[in-house]
């Protein structure tokens, strides 16, 4: 297992709960308040209309927010005023991962070493992750050189080099095709099962969450309105407002083509 | 986010810069504060017919001369944007280019040699009149070099300003059938507007602050203006009680109308998406290509007719013996290291600048923007209302008692001549920056780069480009600079600008154009090779 960069990293356990404390934020006129937990070594889809919070409650773990009162806790620790590159955190956004002028091992190398001066033991770390994602021998390659898709797997394959234990993925899927949104939702469930991080999954498709969502928590108007397992979700078990949000009809049968539909 | 307004070294860099420049611009202050102070009744009695007559042919001129470059600009920009490929395009840009690049002193000669007394239209000129030709000494002089400048500095600016129109916007227009009437107006002219105040201001200060111009083209009293003044209360009447009241009315003049014109524009939003594809979504109709050539190929004209005047003028002088001359090949020398430091010195400053304005903007968001945003932002705008002439004399008043004037001479052109040249060079790198910024700040935050390691990772790959041409422009400004070194000028220390204004003044006419023809040349192969690296490095 490759090591976490000693020096820059507050130190959690290998697998951490992620909890917002009475968290308020707020972003032009709209108050948004969050309390609530995500478990530890789970993967937690966050659902919900536009507008509702869901990339705000990632950037507030992240730490590109910064909350006006409550309190972050990552493992246990508060981590509300750390800086971004400080938290135990990965994050995958919807795009712009991956600078256009670096190589694809530059790329993942930045995520052990942000000067970018890399030692052999993390070649090797960076190239048995671009294995892993299926990009074995592309590391001299630019971005511009591959599709959306293989470019959200060099930015996986950064997240296995930076190896925190709390995983943020907003969207990050969302310009692919079925297909390949479902190749890479196989692939971030194996890679969860091997590291066991802890993953919180803001997606606007129902089937991404039952997919690989063992948790949901429903967001709407700023704020918690349901948490539950996904199951239940899908069974109908889910508030009101996430049954108008999904709309009722095709989840009850199942049809998987139908759920894919855009939201 | 206070965090990052404390911790990021962004935001340390901009503040030096900006003390470093409150330190250029204050102790020049000081130096004509106390050397006024000392005769008070000066200032008072400066407030004469004179002064009034000058203040008003000095805003008279700025608001023509910023009239006449900034609406045809427009339209050439507008015209160029419609034709993304045609056959001498970018000749035609790398055109437009030069006279931003060319001394003043330069262009005044080539507007001589063209349009003046003896230039090669007198003839021509003095047939339809039916008169001898008079020449264009006075306004007309001054506005037609004016024009000469800042109609293609408009063209370029306003043509940035349309490149940023999403790609999706035109398929979107042609998708809809479009004509070209409700695209300017819904489309082109929305973009242009947004960026109208920005670009007449900066023309505006350019005209209202220009001195070698009317120095060289300007006749008399009834064309002096206030920077002239200055430079004449300084330089002949020894009279810096009269400067300080020059130079207040002249600060006065141009911030309120400064302020006036920013009143008026909107705040553009910058795109975070790079465009995906080149636009070539455009169908121009027949009419419209006529006219779009028609429009181009006069401004091309006014342009490229004082430059060719130059090249002829100078190609008749004797440019083996000049070359020879032991004085030439020293003011040669001089030039190149002073602008060479001078332009590090303006890149350095600029991209502090840019970079804090930049990290402040992002820790604020929504909130009012902080003092130090604002001056990182307009900071390096209003440097262009303060003279050179004006630093150039407090600095030189200040410390004339306490050192030899002349051993700072070189420390004085250097930093003037950065200070002056960063409106230029910001507008090269900031777009480039914040546009980078916008699709790797969060990245870079997660990331835990900073501070030095981003910029050499992230920030320099992106900005190789517009660093290079805000070099260049850097450069060739401090070259062909006849401000400070007018002041601080000797036997010892002369530039390129100071020995061709004394052979102008000596009516070495031939010297004169074959000096012009060499600053010019070496200003446009800066120019041009700055602009070839930036874009071998980028590809």
């Amino acid at each position: 297992m490759m090591p976490i960069s000693p020096e820059r990293s507050i130190s959690v356990e290998k697998s951490a709960a992620v909890r917002l404390d009475n968290v308020s934020f707020s972003y032009g006129e709209t108050p948004l308040i969050f309390d609530v937990d995500f478990p530890a070594s789970e993967i937690t889809a966050i659902m919900g209309p536009s507008g509702s919070g869901k990339s705000t409650l990632l950037n507030l773990v992240a730490g590109f927010e910064v909350p006006r009162s409550g309190r972050v806790l990552i493992g246990g620790a508060d981590v509300s005023t750390a800086p971004p590159s400080e938290r135990p955190v990965s994050m995958v956004f919807q795009e712009n991962n991956l600078f256009a002028h670096l190589s694809l091992e530059q790329n993942v190398g930045l995520g052990r070493s942000p000067s970018l001066r890399l030692n052999d033991a993390d070649r090797a770390a960076i190239a048995a992750a671009l294995k892993r994602v299926g990009l074995a021998g592309k590391e001299s390659r630019l971005p511009r050189e591959l599709s959306g898709g293989e470019r959200q797997r060099v930015a996986l394959a950064r997240v296995l080099v930076r190896d925190r234990p709390v995983l943020l993925l907003d969207e990050p899927f969302a310009s692919l095709g079925p297909a390949l949104r479902d190749d890479m939702l196989d692939l971030v469930a194996d890679v969860h099962s091997e590291q066991r991080m802890t993953v919180l999954f803001v997606t606007h498709q129902p089937d991404d969450a039952r997919r690989i969502g063992r948790n949901m928590v429903f967001l709407d108007g700023g704020t918690v309105a349901a948490t539950g397992t996904a199951a239940d979700f899908f069974v109908g078990a889910g508030p009101e407002a996430f049954r108008r949000y999904i709309g009722s009809g095709p989840f009850a049968a199942g049809s998987r083509d139908v759920a894919r539909k855009r939201t | 986010m206070q965090r990052a307004s404390s911790s990021d070294s962004r935001v340390t860099a901009g503040t030096v810069a900006l003390a470093a420049i409150a330190l250029l611009i204050g102790g020049a202050f000081a130096g004509l504060v106390l050397e006024a102070a000392r005769d008070p009744s000066g200032a008072v009695s400066a407030f004469d017919s004179y002064l009034f007559r000058v203040a008003r042919f000095t805003l008279w001129q700025a608001l023509l001369s910023t009239l006449l470059s900034v609406a045809p600009a427009l339209f050439v920009a507008r015209a160029l944007s419609r034709h993304p490929q045609f056959f001498g395009r970018g000749f035609i840009l790398q055109l437009f280019a030069v006279p931003l690049a060319l001394p003043a002193i330069v262009a005044a000669l080539g507007v001589l040699a063209l349009y003046g007394r003896a230039g090669f239209f007198a003839g021509m000129l003095g047939a339809i009149g039916g008169q001898s030709w008079p020449g264009i000494y006075g306004l007309s002089g001054i506005l037609v070099a004016h024009v000469f400048f800042n109609l293609p500095l408009a063209t370029r600016l306003f043509l940035e300003a349309l490149q940023t129109v999403p790609a999706d916007q035109w398929r979107l227009a042609s998708q809809l059938g479009m004509g070209a009437a409700p695209a300017f107006r819904l489309i082109e002219w929305p973009t242009l507007r947004a960026a109208l105040p920005g670009i007449a201001g900066l023309v505006f200060m350019l005209c209202i602050t220009s001195f070698t111009i009317v120095l060289t083209l300007g006749g008399g009293p009834r064309a002096t203006t206030l920077e002239v003044a200055i430079y004449q209360a300084l330089r002949f009447d020894f009279d810096p009680a009269r400067a300080v009241t020059l130079t207040l009315l002249q600060i006065a003049l141009t911030f309120v109308v400064v302020l006036a014109l920013t009143r008026l524009g909107a705040n553009m939003t910058g795109d975070a998406n790079l465009p995906v594809a080149p636009r070539r979504y455009f169908s121009a109709g027949a009419a419209e290509t006529v006219l779009n050539a028609l429009v181009i190929g006069l401004a091309l004209l006014f342009v490229a007719g004082p430059m060719a005047a130059t090249l002829a003028a100078g190609l008749g002088a004797d440019l083996g013996r000049l070359a020879g001359e032991s004085a030439v090949r020293q003011a040669t020398a001089t030039s190149a290291m002073l602008s060479l430091l001078s332009a590090l010195l303006s890149l350095a400053l600029s991209l502090s600048l840019v970079m804090a304005r930049r990290a402040l903007a992002l820790t604020r968001r929504t909130g009012r923007r902080t003092l130090l945003e604002h001056l990182a932002d307009t900071g390096a705008g209003f440097v262009l209302v303060v003279p050179p002439i004006v630093i150039g004399a407090g600095w030189f008043l200040l410390l004339r008692t306490v050192s030899d004037v002349f051993a700072i001479a070189p420390v004085m052109v250097v930093a003037v001549n950065a200070v002056m040249a960063m409106p230029f060079a910001i507008r090269a790198i900031r777009p480039a920056y914040d546009a980078a910024s916008e699709r790797h700040e969060r990245l870079c935050a997660q990331l835990g780069i900073s501070g030095w390691n981003r910029l050499r990772l992230v920030d320099w790959p992106s900005l190789r480009r517009p660093l290079a041409t805000g070099f260049a422009f850097a450069m060739a400004l401090s070259l062909g600079d006849l401000g400070v070194i007018a002041l601080f000028g000797s036997d010892s220390v002369q530039t390129l600008p100071y020995l061709l204004l004394a052979r102008m003044g000596s009516y070495r006419t031939e010297d004169a154009a074959g000096l012009a023809l060499l600053l010019g040349l070496v200003c446009l192969a800066l120019v041009l090779t700055a602009d070839w690296l930036g874009r071998r490095e980028k590809s």
